[in-house]
């Protein structure tokens, strides 16, 4: 019996969110009183992989196949199923990412587990039972979901625990085979188009968001939210209806039927606060609501608060964000 | 080409969420409810690819007690062709995977979509699940989906981009955004919606494998800390030296 947790690399790097499943990973095999053993994905270097021993995994499992560098579901389902049978895991933790929520369902079904998917907290392991909580009604609510069965897996929502770093701990890293064969990657991609990342953060992957609505008047006005993005080295993101008069692609759209967002600082600039709106972002820790009106219900749900006009409040904000260097 | 459409029926997005006393249910008192938003692209794509290639059917799937008919029947109203209603209670994801997916293999469907999560549960599974038990491919999530006679090209969204993947049917495709335009009932669908067919039947298969043992809500705002816009700055400073996030 063992935690197996699957960690998404790219580039070479561990993803961040990973870092945090990695140690949620290793959380549940101390409750359990078992060890973790990671399977990476994606592109990955030995070294980085090694260093996940900072978040307490003992072993990970490694297949240099190179058409694992990019997402194929039946292929990295295959992968990590077989490490699951190999290491006797009771319990798979993976992100709730859109790799983590492919391959956890197909997952789920093969090796007869149960999952529980926007898990935000350690499970309560308490008297045999293995009770998680997750977030439902889009942000709206948590749901505690007892899972039955021999095997679970577990999706963890970004930003829900952090990572921890115990330096100098190092894993043992392997070289693992599935045995992969031509038929596992016939739904690999034919070709995978990155977006242009000028700011450089992802929006599902940030610590720090700067969002913008309809207050800012046209997209020839997103310069204020870059900068101010920029120089706190944070995301752009938007409100339903900037994306759906298309001043900014889709995949900045935070909100209920967009993506839900749950970074340490939320700047929400120009956006009256729908409830839909708050649904994507109120598990913010930090909420920061910038508006002219002041009867704009997003205040409501605000940590800090400015009333005032955007176009004035945003070079001021940048500027002052670059004087604390 | 024969698409098989799954909608859940689930609160309004306005909805303000609220549970029973005992925090063990949804309190469905005075709720609205809706397609599942995401539910919309996946019925308006197959309805927009059967009329592109001038032939095929949609049939759309719901898991549900009788009280989802009248979302049925507003789907029925945009265009899809006929109906199953699986008489149950939607237990958890893997309890409704399994009824669609005997449901898409019973009817032969070449093409079974779903939005990419229902905005109740946000469970995001029962697209990987249907397809493990069929043994198809799935891909999820899908934002643009075309077909050219029995292969499909589509657009996968993943963390920072996209991959373009071509699959055969029969597979599984989760839709969300820019997929299409979703499309509302006219008069004329909403008096054909009335007399196609909608067959109920019944449940099949294993119990749920996850349960909900109570329901919370986030916990509340202290409240709101103002700063003056002429002073703008001294909110960087707070969340520096107060908040400590930046």
């Amino acid at each position: 019996m063992s935690v197996l947790v699957v960690v998404e690399c790219d580039k070479g790097e561990v993803k961040k969110s990973s870092l945090e499943v990695a140690t949620y990973g290793a959380k549940v095999a101390a409750q359990l009183g078992t060890t973790a053993t990671a399977i990476a994905v994606g592109e990955a270097t030995e070294a980085n992989l090694a260093k996940l021993g900072e978040q307490g995994i003992a072993k990970v499992l490694y297949d240099a196949e190179p058409r694992l560098k990019d997402f194929v579901n039946n292929a990295y389902t295959k992968l990590i199923a077989t490490a699951a049978e190999q290491e006797g895991a009771k319990v798979i933790v993976l992100a709730n990412s859109n790799i983590g929520a492919a391959v956890g369902s197909r997952l789920s079904v093969r090796l007869k587990a149960s999952l529980a998917t926007n898990v935000v907290d350690l499970p309560k392991t308490d008297g045999g039972s293995f009770t998680v909580k997750r977030g439902a009604f889009s942000g709206k609510a948590f749901a505690d979901v007892t899972l039955s069965g021999d095997r679970k897996i577990i999706a963890v929502k970004k930003n829900s625990l952090e990572a921890q770093h115990e330096a100098g701990k190092t894993a043992e890293v392997s070289s693992f085979s599935a045995q992969l064969s031509d038929a596992d990657f016939a739904d690999a991609p034919k070709q995978v188009v990155m977006q242009d990342q000028a700011g450089g953060v992802l929006l599902p992957e940030a610590e720090r968001v700067v969002s913008g609505g309809r207050g800012m008047k046209g997209p020839e006005n997103w310069h204020l939210i870059e900068d101010l993005a920029k120089a706190l080295g944070a995301a752009t993101a938007c409100s339903k209806p900037v994306s759906d008069v298309d001043w900014r692609p889709h995949h900045e759209h935070v909100g209920q039927t967009g993506i839900t967002v749950s970074p340490n600082l939320y700047i929400a600039c120009g956006i009256s606060g729908a409830i839909q709106h708050l649904a994507g972002v109120n598990s913010s820790k930090v909420i920061v609501v910038i508006n002219k009106d002041p009867e704009a219900p997003f205040f409501k749900a605000a940590d800090y608060g400015i009333v005032g006009d955007v176009f004035e409040v945003l070079p001021k904000l940048t500027a002052a964000v670059k004087e604390l260097g | 080409m024969k698409f098989l459409v799954c909608i859940s029926n689930v609160p309004d997005t306005t909805t303000k969420i609220t549970f029973t006393p005992d925090n063990k249910e949804f309190n469905k008192a005075g709720v609205q409810f809706v397609i599942n938003p995401w539910d919309e692209y996946a019925l308006t794509r197959a309805i927009e690819l059967k009329e592109a290639a001038g032939s095929g059917t949609v049939t759309v799937l719901n898991v549900g007690e009788a009280d989802t008919e009248p979302n049925i029947r507003k789907a029925l109203a945009i265009g899809a062709d006929d109906a199953i209603r699986v008489n149950a209670h939607p237990q958890d994801a893997y309890f409704v995977a399994e009824q669609i997916a005997a449901i898409a293999k019973e009817g032969a469907y070449d093409v079974i979509l779903m939005g990419k999560e229902s905005i109740d549960y946000n469970g995001f599974q029962v697209h990987g699940m249907v397809g493990e038990m069929l043994g198809i491919p799935t891909v999820a999530p899908a934002m643009k989906l075309d077909m050219s006679g029995n292969t499909a090209t589509l657009e996968r969204e993943i963390e920072g981009g996209k991959e373009i993947v071509s699959v055969n049917t029969p597979f599984v495709a989760s839709c969300q955004q820019p997929m299409c335009e979703p499309r509302i009932p006219n008069m004329r669908g909403i008096m054909t919606a009335r007399t196609k067919p909608l067959k109920v039947v019944a449940a099949v298969g294993e119990p749920a494998r996850t349960q909900v043992s109570e329901f919370a809500l986030p916990p509340k705002k202290q409240g709101v800390k103002l700063i003056d816009a002429a002073n703008a700055g001294e909110l960087i400073k707070l969340l520096r030296n107060e908040a400590k996030v930046i």
